[in-house]
């Protein structure tokens, strides 16, 4: 195998930590080249959908896809509720945890349409119509006079007995109702329940969302899952055949292994693979496959909340890494 | 009543309600809800602690309208 494989036995992992890089051995010089990495690197999409994209880095390494993971996470910015201001609450659930709950509910704001809070200014001019969006809540409880009779569904004996994120109203401020024509502000799941009510009881507030990263805030973060995992390798070292090739193909997720018509077992797609290492458990096929994972093949899940597409917060994260290069290039330290 | 005695300023005819103590406003904007009815009503400073619809003796005062701040965290 390959030296960039890593190894995966019963019991452990071999091979982990990659090996190409300057100084490690004599005989290579493995310093980095860009056009080298321009003639190796590949991107390749498997899918992107308005929540998800899948997609294969190859050739790329561990430093860099996990820079580009952790920023998703953590330093692609993204617009939440940060202060509620509360006028009424008689619901069953406290202050401090329903505004807990509106900072949680991921939101449709384009992060591009608002400028960065400047905390140095003074708190009564820090919120501004260019950095602010501001979101109500009014609910009000009532009983449903026309509700039929013996029913016992919430829904029916009472009006608005659940209040859900659809019922956060964009409240324009200035010129934000211009700005925000093209792309209305809206929570990107409506159906988030956030409080019960019963008759009587009211919910009245504001909420003023702004800009954040999710290294202050995980309600900040664009992205509920930013995820990769290696390229999984099977090699079969001997002909697996008959039924044994059966049981061969059972111990892997359905479309990784297929049987030829001589009856024997082949790889048909080792990137369906779990690496269940199920396969090891068997003395049957002890010595007759290795399995293993590519070390510079990543496959990455990114998963948006919403506000953007998933491709789009992977081209942030691509940026915010190239300004941090950029800012460590002009520091002094570095001449 | 409210609205008859923000209307303007009248110099009040005696100051022995004052000295007395008294309050001539019977009502101070306080609501309270009752616990058995949850009919919303407010009381004056003899009354006795009642809900004045079905008299029951629990009630509870009621949440002003007065703004306060969270932090969504």
């Amino acid at each position: 195998m390959g030296d960039n494989i890593v190894g995966i036995e019963y019991n452990r992992v071999t091979n982990a930590s990659s090996t190409d890089f300057p100084g490690h051995s004599s005989s290579e010089d493995n310093s980095w080249d860009i056009e080298k990495f321009k003639d190796q690197f590949d991107i390749q999409i498997s899918y992107i959908t308005e929540r998800t994209a899948n997609f294969d880095l190859v050739n790329i390494d561990t430093s860099i896809s996990n820079a580009f993971r952790r920023i998703m996470i953590a330093e692609v910015p993204s617009v939440a509720a940060e202060a509620v201001y509360m006028f009424m609450n008689t619901s069953v659930i406290q202050d401090e945890v329903l505004a807990h709950r509106i900072g949680l509910i991921p939101l449709k704001i384009d992060p591009d349409l608002l400028n960065w809070v400047d905390k140095t200014q003074d708190e009564n001019e820090r919120y501004t119509e260019e950095n602010t969006v501001v979101l109500s809540l009014d609910v009000v409880c009532s009983k449903n006079t026309h509700a039929p009779k013996n029913s016992t569904n919430p829904k029916e004996l009472y009006k608005n007995a659940h209040v859900y994120a659809k019922d956060l109203k964009f409240e324009p401020q200035g010129n934000q109702a211009e700005r925000f024509k093209n792309s209305p502000v809206v929570a990107s799941d409506p159906d988030i329940l956030l409080a019960k009510l019963r008759p009587g009881q009211e919910i009245s507030l504001r909420a003023h969302c702004v800009l954040g990263i999710g290294s202050d805030h995980a309600k900040f973060s664009p992205v509920a899952t930013a995820s990769y995992r290696l390229m999984p390798v099977i090699d079969i070292k001997e002909p697996i055949k008959g039924s044994s090739a059966k049981r061969f193909q059972k111990c892997f997720p359905s479309g990784v292994i297929a049987i030829n018509n001589n009856g024997e077992a082949y790889v048909k797609d080792a990137r369906k693979d779990t690496v269940s290492r199920e396969v090891l458990r068997h003395d049957e096929f002890d010595g007759k496959v290795k399995l293993g994972r590519k070390r510079d093949h990543f496959i990455f899940n990114v998963e948006s909340t919403g506000a953007m597409s998933p491709e789009e917060i992977f081209f942030k994260s691509v940026r915010v890494l190239k300004n941090k290069a950029q800012y460590l290039r002009n520091c002094p330290i570095s001449q | 009543m409210a609205s008859q005695q923000r209307e303007g300023f009248s110099v009040p005819a005696s100051i022995s309600h004052a000295a007395l103590g008294q309050v001539t406003t019977k009502s101070l904007g306080v609501k309270y809800n009752c616990a058995q009815c949850a009919s919303s009503f407010s009381l004056g400073k003899n009354d006795a602690i009642r809900c004045k619809d079905c008299g029951h003796r629990v009630i509870y005062k009621a949440r002003t309208r007065r703004m306060v701040q969270f932090e969504a965290r």
